[in-house]
């Protein structure tokens, strides 16, 4: 690997003063809480980092506070760890999500942070093509190979968010505490997340030297369920050709409220704004999940390859659904 | 890292870099660069290419401790080695195998504080504090683990690559579910691949194990 620095922080402030002080140095600069991913980047030359700061040693970077409002997870919560954490019931998508990424070997040092803020895993933009995501002024695929690009949110990069944890989180409403050098924000999920057309380089608002510090969800009634389900182009070990993370506020089998967000086909966590209107007040059965599914799809604009992502959304949506019923 | 007390045993369990104790790996690497063995390059693989590469340009180094197969180690390490290459190029542990170098394969696992990780990407650094059980901690007294004993009773190995990473994830496995059922043990070993496709016999064998284990107890 090339030559770098490691720089162990202790606290996440002590973080932001490293990286700020390597970045005034001229240096590029990386976090790294698993930091799979990372040096995957740096070895393929995708990253260019000369100061890794280390999270790891971070004390307490993986906290749980329980409370009556809701509950807050320190961003350096592995996802091994977030999926077997006891949590409200109606938090089950996120446990259910953190449990779908990669392999265990990867899930004991992965953090919940590190998988909501990781870099696209477009084929072109991690083969070192000069794309809106490297820093350039096209997007590949366009005119290219798009089998898995965007069906959703797409222009003009068409790239989709990588994250299995990001729909399961925006399913339940959170927010992002991050911690920068101006010091700590709390941004919505449509603050955090940014679409190509506001800035097609990035895919959240984090600026220089910020990182998502925490996660602060709501508290969900007693009668909430929620679900994650994933569709892989093989079983397992892959990321989601399409996801749905469904949360349902039930009383007799009545949809009260729904939240429904879809991973692998949109360039952010895609809400189902249309379906989770059509689904308040409804009876939750099959007829109920087939007319949702429909819908889901109905503003999907497909890029010439990725066409057989609608059917499969819509019965990802369908399916989802169904498992809700009497869970 | 290391308080005032521990300094003077540090200082003297510190690896000696000895040029005498120099590895065939290294010495393949020496004698590629004067082309002598120009044609044995591609035989190294990437990970190599990438070793030398590093070691061209100077990196920040770091002193850490850590606990290797129940020894106690400190080391001077670039900061931009793996965890992989500290225990293969410096420490010797060859039982470590680099296949694809990017947290794909699995060939690379070795149990970090009690948990499977793959060790081709974590910077030695931060196994600074850290237990690492690597394939050759396995096996007790000259006596294999009742796990390594299945894999040969099973078949569990072909070309016998990805079995050290198999092993190390199997190990974790069963420490914490003695006994587990084929589907659990597939869900454990998702992340390590076998280029032979012998999952039939690996699986077979970690299950083989863990009934043993079950009736011995």
């Amino acid at each position: 690997m090339k030559a770098l620095t490691n720089i162990n922080a202790n606290s996440l402030e002590e973080a932001v003063q490293a990286a700020q002080r390597a970045r005034s140095q001229g240096k590029s600069v990386f976090y790294s809480g698993g930091g799979t991913d990372l040096l995957q980047q740096i070895k393929d030359g995708t990253a260019d980092a000369d100061v890794i700061i280390n999270l790891r040693t971070v004390e307490d970077g993986g906290f749980i506070d329980r409370g009556e409002s809701g509950t807050v997870i320190g961003g350096l919560i592995t996802l091994d760890q977030l999926s077997e954490a006891v949590l409200a019931p109606g938090f089950k998508v996120l446990s259910e999500a953190a449990a779908s990424v990669a392999t265990p070997q990867i899930r004991n040092v992965a953090t919940l942070a590190g998988n909501v803020t990781q870099r696209p895993w477009c084929w072109y933009y991690r083969n070192g093509f000069n794309c809106y995501k490297a820093g350039g002024d096209q997007c590949f695929s366009v005119v290219g190979e798009n089998q898995q690009h965007a069906i959703f949110g797409g222009g003009p990069s068409f790239i989709v968010h990588p994250s299995d944890v990001a729909p399961a989180l925006v399913a339940l409403n959170a927010s992002y505490i991050t911690t920068g050098p101006d010091g700590e924000r709390t941004l919505s999920a449509d603050e955090f997340f940014i679409r190509p057309s506001q800035d097609p380089g990035r895919e959240n608002s984090l600026i220089d030297d910020e990182l998502l510090a925490s996660i602060s969800i709501p508290s969900l009634p007693s009668t909430a369920v929620s679900t994650y389900h994933k569709i892989m182009d093989r079983e397992a070990w892959t990321h989601a050709e399409v996801s749905v993370a469904a949360v349902l506020e039930l009383s007799n089998n009545e949809i009260q409220r729904a939240s429904i967000v879809l991973g692998g086909v949109a360039t952010i966590p895609w809400r189902l704004s249309v379906v989770e209107e059509f689904l308040q007040g409804r009876q939750l059965d099959a007829n109920t999940a087939q007319q949702a599914g429909e819908l889901a799809i109905a503003d999907a604009q497909p890029l010439s390859k990725n066409a057989y992502k609608l059917p499969m959304t819509s019965a990802a949506v369908e399916r989802t659904l169904l498992s809700l019923i009497a869970g | 890292m290391g308080d005032e007390n521990n300094k003077a045993d540090n200082e003297s369990m510190v690896q000696s870099l000895d040029p005498k104790q120099r590895s065939r790996r290294d010495f393949l690497e020496g004698a590629g660069t004067t082309a002598v063995l120009g044609a044995a390059i591609p035989v190294l693989g990437v990970s190599t290419v990438h070793a030398q590469q590093g070691s061209a340009t100077a990196s920040a180094t770091s002193t850490i401790r850590l606990t290797v197969n129940g020894q106690s180690r400190t080391v001077e390490v670039g900061d931009n080695w793996t965890l992989a290459e500290l225990l293969r190029d410096q420490l010797d542990l060859t039982g470590t195998k680099i296949g694809c170098n990017r947290s794909e394969c699995g060939a690379c696992t070795v149990i970090m504080n009690g948990k499977p990780v793959y060790s081709c990407s974590q910077l030695a650094v931060w196994a600074d504090g850290a237990e690492i059980t690597t394939v050759e901690g396995l096996a007790q007294n000259g006596q294999l683990s009742p796990l390594q004993q299945s894999f040969v009773d099973n078949n569990g190995p072909q070309c016998g690559f990805c079995t050290p990473g198999q092993l190390m994830t199997a190990t974790a496995l069963l420490a914490n579910n003695p006994s587990p059922d084929s589907d659990q043990v597939k869900q454990a070993l998702v992340g390590n691949l076998c280029r032979c496709s012998n999952y039939n016999a690996i699986v077979e064998a970690v299950v083989m194990a863990g009934e043993k284990q079950g009736a011995v107890a």
